[in-house]
């Protein structure tokens, strides 16, 4: 099976405190550490289990600037076969719809049985690839947290709905999935395992290598425009309990007896 | 102001979701004057209900009832909206997991802007509608303005916009299955089998007074004793979010959000939880919440009672050494 993986590279939210710029246009960049997206992730280990399965090839697609190389090689290091880079000035600031579309000029040109993307990413918007699928006219199934491989045709796909349940479907190849976290257990890369791959050739592709106007991209193609980033104003929050940590212990405990914390 | 402004109705066993009352709301801050039609899919008894329902709240609502819709499939419904829905449209639809299946082809297929994920609605200017969406695992916020002249579909994060609980109209119902459907059933690639439901695990944790709740800052399996210890001291049970699931560290009945368990405890410790969206939303009965999470911008803090910023490793085994003094 052909399996092309959509993976982004972000900053790293459980590691970094996110802070806006002065003009509020962005986040500081200095000093965060960056990751591959967490569901990518998910979604590279399933589909390198599915390779190692039935045969095929994966193949690692982002699009962004050329940092997001290191993600992608971070992820051929995990056992991904290619690697592909869409990036272009034209590309920046496009909306889901941009980033789709300049993928799917990417699809065309390759020849894929399967499509995965993760569940979401730092914008938590998860539109990449519903939008891929509906421009190739393909089925598309999102949340997906199990795959079953029926036959060359067709899989078993469990959809995460409400309450932990699981919502299956048979669902027709060639197809995009969205993966929810917690399908597999993604396998650990070591220093040794990036090295191994440092010298492959990751191919870079502009806008004329797709073959798409740049009018149609970027924030001229834009449907939705990103207009500035604040911080919320929500009310009081927290009482942050502070002084010395015995202070800080006397008091939450006290609160948490009263409270009926404590049996 | 869109050309016509429809609400995406969520419904199951007769009864319409909790956010068919919050689109209401919605619909009002993108367009005061003209409120949204309500569209509903579902098949017989069930639908009947429903539009009843429905009718108290909204002036008209569409129904389109059909036994292929008995169980809602994104596939079929994308291209029976497409069908009914009037060129430059605006749909609003709550963002859960039938919104985040249905919605992003939608717009593709409808060739209209896609705002997901929506927290809060400023209104209209020049044309654009302009919006608010959180980034960065909700902690940072921001503005975006959607082209809605050639029509949008909007998903709204459920439970931000307050219900209209108003109930002050009889709408008319208008049955559009005949022009949806059109003598058949668009085909489907993508077919439903069954609903497997989660299994049940050793502790229900529903029914739990006290939770101590775990989540990505425990770092460790090992770690989880120091919860284990202290939950056991405050005659609490122990959950957790997400990530502890995903590594296998607890069982998935464990898991407190939207994608696992709603609970309703009166105190609730999140114990270096970050505070998604998806876990607070698991959260009912407004317990005491007490947050530690050696992150100060975690969004958890902007939800909790009491918050303290420290790395729980080092934090709790003195809370639960401090706890254990206090009950000698």
């Amino acid at each position: 099976m052909e399996i092309l993986v959509c993976v982004k590279r972000v900053p790293d939210t459980a590691e970094n405190e996110i802070e806006i710029n002065r003009d509020g246009t962005g986040i500081q960049q200095d000093d965060l550490v960056y990751s591959v997206n967490e569901w990518d992730n998910y979604a590279v280990e399933e589909a390198i289990q599915i390779r190692d399965n039935v045969g095929g090839t994966v193949t690692v697609l982002s699009v962004g600037d050329e940092d997001s190389e290191e993600v992608l090689r971070r992820e051929m290091a995990m056992g991904a076969d290619n690697g592909i880079l869409l990036s272009d000035p034209a590309l920046i600031d496009s909306d889901g719809r941009g980033v789709a579309s300049a993928i799917k000029a990417a699809v065309d040109k390759g020849s894929y049985d399967l499509i995965l993307t993760g569940a979401q990413a730092d914008d938590g918007a998860g539109q990449v690839g519903g939008m891929l699928a509906a421009m190739l006219d393909w089925p598309y199934a999102s949340l997906v947290s199990a795959i079953e491989i029926l036959d060359d045709k067709k899989l078993k796909v469990g959809r995460e709905i409400s309450g932990g349940n699981l919502e299956m479907n048979e669902i027709d190849l060639p197809c995009v999935l969205s993966i929810q976290t917690g399908i597999n257990e993604p396998r650990y890369v070591g220093i040794r395992g990036i090295r191994k791959v440092a010298s492959m050739e990751i191919p870079v592709q502009g806008v004329s290598d797709l073959g798409i106007s740049p009018d149609s991209v970027g924030s001229a193609g834009a449907k939705v425009n990103r207009m500035d980033y604040f911080v919320p104003e929500l009310g009081e929050g927290a009482e942050m309990l502070e002084g010395s940590t015995d202070e800080i212990l006397d008091k939450l405990a006290e609160l948490l007896k009263s409270k009926g914390g404590i049996k | 102001m869109p050309d016509t402004l429809f609400a995406y109705i969520l419904h199951s066993e007769g009864k319409i979701d909790d956010t068919a009352l919050e689109l209401i709301t919605a619909a009002e801050k993108i367009d005061p004057d003209r409120p949204a039609v309500a569209v509903v899919f579902g098949n017989g008894g069930e639908l009947e209900a429903v539009c009843g329902e429905l009718a108290a709240s909204y002036q008209e609502v569409w129904k389109i009832d059909n036994p292929a819709l008995a169980h809602q499939n994104a596939e079929i419904i994308r291209g029976l909206l497409c069908r009914i829905l009037p060129e430059k449209s605006t749909i609003l639809l709550p963002h859960e997991h039938f919104g985040m299946d249905l919605c992003p082809g939608l717009s593709v297929k409808l060739d209209a802007a896609y705002l997901p994920d929506v927290v809060d609605i400023e209104g209209i200017a020049d044309g654009k509608l302009k919006a608010v969406r959180e980034e960065y695992s909700g902690q940072v916020s921001t503005h975006i303005q959607g082209d809605i002249s050639g029509g949008a579909v909007i998903t709204l994060r459920p439970g931000l916009f307050p219900a209209d609980e108003s109930r002050g109209q009889s709408g008319q119902v208008v049955d559009k299955t005949e022009a949806a459907f059109q003598g058949e059933t668009p085909g489907s690639s993508r077919r439903f089998i069954e609903i497997v439901e989660a299994e049940a695990g050793d502790i229900d944790i529903t029914k739990s007074d006290i939770l101590i709740s775990v989540g990505r800052g425990i770092e460790d399996e090992e770690n989880l004793d120091i919860v284990n210890k202290l939950a056991k001291l405050m005659g609490g049970d122990v959950s957790c979010s997400r990530p502890i699931v995903d590594a296998k560290w607890l069982e998935k009945s464990r898991q407190v959000g939207t994608s696992g368990q709603t609970v309703k405890p009166k105190v609730y410790l999140a114990l270096g939880i970050s505070g998604s969206f998806q876990h607070m939303g698991g959260i009912k009965g407004a317990p005491f919440v007490v947050a530690v999470n050696k992150n100060a911008k975690a969004p958890v803090f902007q939800q909790a009672d009491i918050g303290v910023v420290a790395d729980i490793l080092d934090f709790v085994p003195k809370l639960t050494e401090k706890i254990s003094e206090m009950k000698g």
